[in-house]
């Protein structure tokens, strides 16, 4: 595991939001002077909207509106930073956490909501380019990382990275956790990353359990170093701090464009939700642990920066009424949604006809119709 | 029409080169396959014409491999993959069954996935353990996946391009015993579709039905058994998923009875599927119950006892006995 004093750590915001940055932050401090007040309340207000949507499914599900819901509670900064940092012709490989990712980039939250719900198992056309290049969620963990790889890779052969022209030039970034960390494919990807130089962020957001099991069960050593071992940079980066997020991610992103490969951060989080609507936190960790990192929270940290630097009040309650409408929204939206024919988990399981898919499409169409007409 | 007479391996070679020849997205990657050609030599000189970004020797990690085709298949690309042997697929399992087989699905559609998994298969070659499975239930169970196994050179030539031009991920199992089995093939014009199953010989009384190397065995079997006065119908099954049911059945009704021979274990194989789809649609033509001859269901054996483990024409003339005593 990673200490959460590991002198390494890139830093900016100190929980309390005071601009403290570590001495591993001084590098990435042109950047963050390079952002602009908008660029600050857009990070604010991407972290408070995505929050309040993430409360509202959490809500719907417990009312019986979803199967499920994974809640991105408490790693708002980590994922608004990294996907901050992304130009609009960049790639995003999330996980199935990564809410603020997704709808950052442009994925309508419904769509996650219908996975959710039982409506579909992807949500989303990643080559719509209104999804902003998102991949749809992956369930397996880990499994995500070899595609972006794979991406990656095509990216490089393909010439679309490196070419010096940052307006032009492509990389991936991928989103994993601390338990995929374990997974073979995550060791598989860095191997081929690596050996293809691909322009590719592995952005692994360690919030420090998977489902009931420490990250200390995934690694005795910290996480963010296991980069050197596959010949990458590495950064640890706090995750709670958005501005460092940012950063961090930018200065990796630009480097793997200009074809520099790939680079490993590791951002310390926190879940402060459950691992989804089924777990139950209670019975694996302390309320002592939960609250020492509610008082890092990433929204209340950057509230506190903002303040800091003369934000009016009436933008928090700007920010606050949007949230609020956009999560009224979805609740409008989830109470709308359809169902499904029989007929469409026929359609698409493969792209050319398949005579046994269309046999058993055709006999269960004629099953059904025979019951509806009482003949069966 | 003008053939060449070529290798199995060959044919599959110069396949390959036509795919990359015609498609500069279509990519070879897998162990071994770039300088040395592959272990089978299959892709012989298909990197020195290509070069190194067409044909990638690969670092040796089979989940990497097809996840990785993945990725480029998502990018734009047409990957061919090739797994050393047989044995060897497995820790590409996850990827190929969890994420290959049901991307397209996934996606409702938006998402292609034109991936070919070739991967050499079956005994008679004397190896150690894990280079001489039949591994074709585990994909043709699996929705998604689409399976072929060519059993001639001129298969092999026109299959590897079809897979190659498949939108849906195929499963190309290539029966090892045959990569030196020479046969001409027709490079002008293309016999048969994918995924269509092939009378090969044609007989009145007894349709023996397999796929891959069995269909040599089917045909001496065939051979021996006319010469004992029993005429033999022979059918090439060729893709194992979809299953062409069509010349399968017209045989069936025509001999009423049946033989399905395959190397794999025949517990949940693909000739007890073909076996109950023929009794389910031809059961009032049949004299006999559908009849299978397998492999064993124990791990494949020490390589001194693969001649046991494995069906030879004796076990099919057997079994063809057996279904002319009803």
């Amino acid at each position: 595991m990673t200490p959460p004093d590991d002198p390494a750590l890139v830093r900016v915001l100190a929980a309390d939001g005071t601009f403290a940055p570590t001495p591993e932050a001084e590098r990435y401090l042109p950047l963050i002077d390079a952002l602009a007040d908008a660029d600050l309340e857009t990070f604010y207000r991407d972290m408070v909207v995505v929050r309040a949507f993430d409360r509202q499914a959490t809500n719907l599900q417990r009312q019986g509106q979803l199967a499920l819901w994974p809640p991105s509670f408490g790693q708002e900064a980590a994922q608004v930073g990294s996907v901050r940092a992304a130009r609009a012709q960049d790639h995003l490989f999330p996980s199935y956490r990564e809410h603020v990712v997704a709808t950052t980039r442009g994925v309508d939250p419904i769509d996650i909501i219908r996975v959710m719900r039982g409506l579909t198992h992807g949500g989303w056309d990643p080559t719509d380019p209104r999804n902003g290049n998102t991949r749809i969620y992956t369930l397996v963990l880990g499994s995500q990382t070899l595609h972006a790889t794979g991406f990656g890779m095509g990216l490089v052969f393909d010439g679309r990275c490196g070419t010096g022209d940052p307006t032009r030039d492509e990389a991936v970034i991928v989103y994993y956790g601390d338990g995929a960390s374990s997974q073979g494919d995550v060791h598989e990807a860095m191997v081929f990353a690596n050996t293809y130089r691909t322009p590719e962020v592995f952005f692994l957001q360690n919030n420090q359990w998977a489902i009931s099991v420490p990250v200390a069960t995934q690694s005795r050593g910290p996480l963010y170093r296991r980069g050197a071992g596959y010949g990458m940079p590495s950064t640890l980066v706090d995750g709670n701090d958005v501005l460092a997020s940012y950063a961090v991610s930018k200065l990796a992103l630009d480097e793997a464009r200009a074809g520099d490969g790939p680079h490993a951060i590791e951002a310390l989080t926190y879940r402060m939700g459950a691992h989804t609507t089924s777990d139950d936190p209670t019975k694996y960790r302390t309320s002592d642990e939960e609250e020492s990192w509610a008082r890092r929270d990433p929204i209340a940290r950057m509230r506190a920066h903002l303040r800091s630097r003369g934000a009016a009040a009436s933008f928090f309650d700007e920010v606050d009424a949007e949230a609020a409408a956009y999560a009224d929204d979805v609740r409008v939206r989830t109470n709308e949604l359809g169902g499904l024919e029989a007929s469409d988990m026929f359609a698409y399981a493969y792209s050319d006809a398949h005579p046994l898919v269309q046999e058993q499409e055709r006999w269960l169409a004629e099953y059904e119709a025979a019951l509806e007409g009482g003949v069966a | 029409m003008t053939t060449t007479a070529m290798p199995f391996a060959k044919a599959l070679n110069a396949g390959l080169r036509a795919a990359m020849t015609a498609d500069d997205h279509v990519l070879l990657m897998g162990e071994d396959i770039g300088k040395l050609g592959g272990v089978f030599r299959v892709t012989e000189g298909l990197q020195a014409e290509f070069g190194d970004r067409r044909v990638l020797d690969t670092p040796l990690a089979e989940s990497g491999i097809v996840g990785t085709a993945i990725g480029l298949a998502m990018a734009g690309f047409r990957p061919v993959v090739e797994i050393q042997f047989d044995g060897f697929v497995f820790p590409a399992f996850d990827q190929i069954t969890s994420q290959l087989a049901k991307l397209t699905n996934r996606h409702e559609g938006a998402l292609r996935m034109p991936v070919v998994i070739r991967i050499p298969y079956g005994g008679h070659i004397g190896a150690v353990e894990h280079h001489q499975e039949s591994p074709e239930a585990y994909f043709a169970h699996t929705p998604g996946l689409r399976v072929v196994s060519p059993s001639t050179p001129n298969d092999a030539y026109w299959m590897i391009q079809d897979a190659i031009a498949s939108p849906d991920p195929v499963i190309f199992l290539e029966p090892k015993a045959k990569y030196w089995l020479k046969g001409e093939v027709d490079e002008a014009e293309r016999a048969l579709p994918l995924h269509a199953s092939r009378i090969v010989r044609r007989g009145t009384d007894v349709t023996l039905v397999g796929h891959g190397a069995m269909v040599t065995t089917l045909l001496q079997a065939a051979a021996l058994a006319e010469s004992e006065g029993t005429s033999c119908e022979v059918v090439d099954v060729r893709s194992l998923s979809p299953i062409d049911y069509g010349p399968i059945l017209d045989s069936v009704r025509r001999t009423g009875r049946m033989v399905y021979a395959q190397e794999a274990p025949g517990n949940v194989s693909v000739g007890s599927e073909v076996a109950a789809t023929v009794m389910e649609r031809a059961f009032f033509a049949l004299e006999s119950p559908v009849i299978r001859v397998s492999g064993f269901d124990v791990p494949f054996p020490p390589a001194k006892l693969e001649g046991i483990y494995l069906p030879d024409a004796d076990r099919i003339l057997e079994a063809v006995d057996r279904a002319l005593a009803y």
